[in-house]
């Protein structure tokens, strides 16, 4: 029950689908990538589409941004259809897709400026958004050189101003960072990062690195095969999960004193956990493990079951994807037969 | 064990900073025209910025003018350069046009053609503007060969070869046009297009007597000679060279180049509509 209704405007969702859907023929055989995706993100979300190369994230994204139809479902950005009203949603949106928005042969100023004007912009108005951007985006020194001799991480901070000229309500990445080295990713992350904070921006991005869903994203939709299998922030996923708790003992009788304790002394009351011995090594897995097993140390000592080793990790969301599908997520990049190689690329480095 | 699927949604409509949607005040949007002369604008920068890049579809044509031209056996009334250099100049321009659907297939791989789609730019201006800008480097190549043969036994009829370039003007937006449709289909196959556009080319300029005359050629031949627009351009464009005005060669070069600016329009508007 809502007792005090939201202006229209407020509860109206920026980026709605329903059943959205999207298949592939490829050598006559028919590929799901998309299947039945409803999903609703509101004014000014930093959402995260988290999954391994070809679970359909990028898909979905180039069905919000108008450049392939869905095959069924419908979807509705800014509150325009993206079928029947493209060009309205072109004109709310900005996109920084995988590759350089930039055209090698040409220059980068000029690249900003014909984006302006593309959306209306006076010539001098264009003109002017290009200097604020180039100067935002620390480019202006390289402004007149041929895209093509930029840097990877001078090229990336032109995509994302070229995709900022008409200042969009919901601005899409695809994979923004794919590519770049570790400082070059930190910076575009804080980037996007201020974007959101001090301008309010709606943001939707791609990733399958985990350290970026999680450093940057309010909100984390897990994207696998096609179906979102999970919708959270990403530290309540992380709790769902509760840390992970390694002890090694001198021998395997020890271990099984152990792993016979852990069940109770590191798990609360009513909490679901799992335990588990190999060897000499026991794991336990619960919320709230790395507060208890300080405690749990010391019984074992004079339990007669001394600890040689204590490693205490919280969950990451490769744990929540481990979770979720049974299947790590780095290896699902790796063993990803996509057919973009430059994710694959990027996600071995 | 599952993990909570609650949507965020929820919390984030609540905190009224985030949530106002923001004044979006955009400028009207540019028609048709405006969109296209910015596509044709964005294209000629490169050019402009760097004029030599017009010598790169010419080195093949100057090679056969260089060693050709030497061989031409001498004629009665007029140099055989007049004759040989009209057909240089629309060899030119079916090179210059036939490769420039490699530039967009560079912006296919990059990406920047993906943003473009994405843009508010129409579909049908991001194939006009590019095919529209085809007239400049034809222009700029016909300048360079005139000025190169000029001082020898080539007289120069300005305004005859000024109808001969727009004659031609018809068929660069054409094949320009044909040649993105073609880089559009080979998507990020670079392969794919130089293997099918130098399959073409040879034929249809041998076809249209550019190099050797086909009067004698076999009926055969002469026939598939016929049905080549480029052999209509190619004897307007060696009328005019000439200083004449012969009305109904003028009109079949003409028309068959406005077919062939028809025909490359529809299929390269056909290919970017396609194009994701």
């Amino acid at each position: 029950m809502n007792p005090t209704p939201r202006p229209a405007a407020l509860a109206q969702p920026v980026i709605r689908t329903e059943g959205l859907t999207r298949h592939f023929t490829r050598h006559k055989k028919t590929v799901e990538a998309v299947r039945g995706l409803d999903l609703e993100v509101g004014h000014g979300e930093l959402v995260a589409f988290l999954g391994p190369n070809g679970a359909g994230k990028s898909t979905t994204l180039r069905m919000l941004t108008t450049l392939i139809e869905p095959t069924a479902g419908t979807a509705t950005v800014a509150g325009h259809d993206v079928v029947r009203e493209r060009r309205e949603v072109r004109r709310s949106i900005g996109y920084v897709g995988q590759g350089n928005a930039a055209g090698h042969a040409q220059r980068g100023r000029d690249e900003l400026v014909s984006q302006g004007r593309a959306f209306g912009l006076s010539r001098a108005a264009a003109h002017a958004r290009a200097e604020e951007l180039l100067d935002a985006f620390d480019l202006s020194e390289h402004a007149m050189r041929p895209v093509s001799t930029l840097s990877g991480g001078q090229r990336r901070r032109l995509d994302v101003a070229i995709g900022l000229v008409h200042t969009p309500q919901v601005l899409f990445l695809d994979e923004p960072s794919t590519g770049l080295d570790p400082q070059n990713r930190a910076n575009l992350q804080e980037q996007v990062r201020r974007l959101h904070d001090e301008q309010g921006t709606t943001i939707v991005l791609t990733t399958h690195y985990l350290e970026e869903a999680d450093a940057i994203a309010d909100r984390v939709i897990v994207i696998d095969h096609g179906r979102v299998i999970a919708d959270d922030t990403a530290s309540r996923l992380r709790s769902g999960l509760g840390d992970l708790v390694t002890l090694a003992f001198a021998d395997e009788e020890a271990a099984t004193i152990a792993a016979e304790g852990a069940s109770w002394a590191l798990v609360g009351p009513g909490e679901a956990a799992s335990v588990e011995r190999v060897g000499t090594t026991v794991r336990a897995r619960a919320a709230g493990a790395a507060d208890r097993v300080a405690r749990f140390v010391v019984d074992l000592e004079s339990a007669g079951a001394p600890v040689r080793r204590v490693e205490v990790a919280s969950a990451t969301l490769d744990d929540v994807f481990l979770e979720l599908t049974g299947r790590s997520l780095r290896e699902s990049n790796e063993q990803s037969t996509d057919e973009s190689g430059i994710e694959s690329k990027g996600a071995a480095a | 064990m599952t993990v909570t699927i609650e949507s965020a949604t929820e919390s984030t409509i609540e905190s009224p900073v985030r949530t106002a949607p923001r004044e979006v005040v955009l400028p009207q949007a540019p028609g048709v025209l405006a969109d296209t002369w910015n596509v044709m604008v964005r294209e000629l920068r490169p050019v402009f910025r760097e004029p030599a890049s017009v010598l790169f579809a010419m080195v093949q044509p100057l090679v056969f003018l260089g060693l050709f031209a030497p061989l031409l056996p001498e004629v009665e009334n007029g140099s055989a350069l007049q004759w040989f250099v009209p057909g240089i100049i629309a060899m030119t321009a079916l090179m210059g046009a036939s490769f420039t659907g490699a530039n967009l297939t560079q912006e296919i791989v990059t990406g920047s053609h993906e943003r473009l789609l994405v843009s508010p730019l129409s579909r049908s201006s991001l194939l006009v503007g590019r095919a529209l800008k085809e007239i400049v480097p034809m222009l700029m190549q016909a300048a360079i060969i005139v000025a190169v043969v000029t001082p020898f036994s080539f007289d120069l009829h300005l305004a005859h070869v000024l109808v001969g370039v727009v004659v031609l003007a018809g068929f660069s937006i054409g094949v320009g046009a044909l040649s993105f449709a073609l880089a559009l289909a080979s998507k990020d196959q670079e392969w794919l297009f130089w293997t099918v556009q130098q399959t073409l080319i040879f034929p249809v300029l041998l076809l249209a007597g550019v190099l050797l005359p086909l009067e004698g050629a076999p009926g055969w031949l002469r026939a598939a000679s016929h049905a080549n627009p480029l052999t209509y351009v190619v004897e307007a464009e060696r009328a005019l060279f000439a200083g004449t005005l012969p009305v109904d060669t003028v009109v079949s070069g003409a028309v068959a180049s406005a077919v062939v600016a028809a025909f490359g329009l529809w299929v390269g508007l056909r290919a970017m509509r396609a194009s994701s």
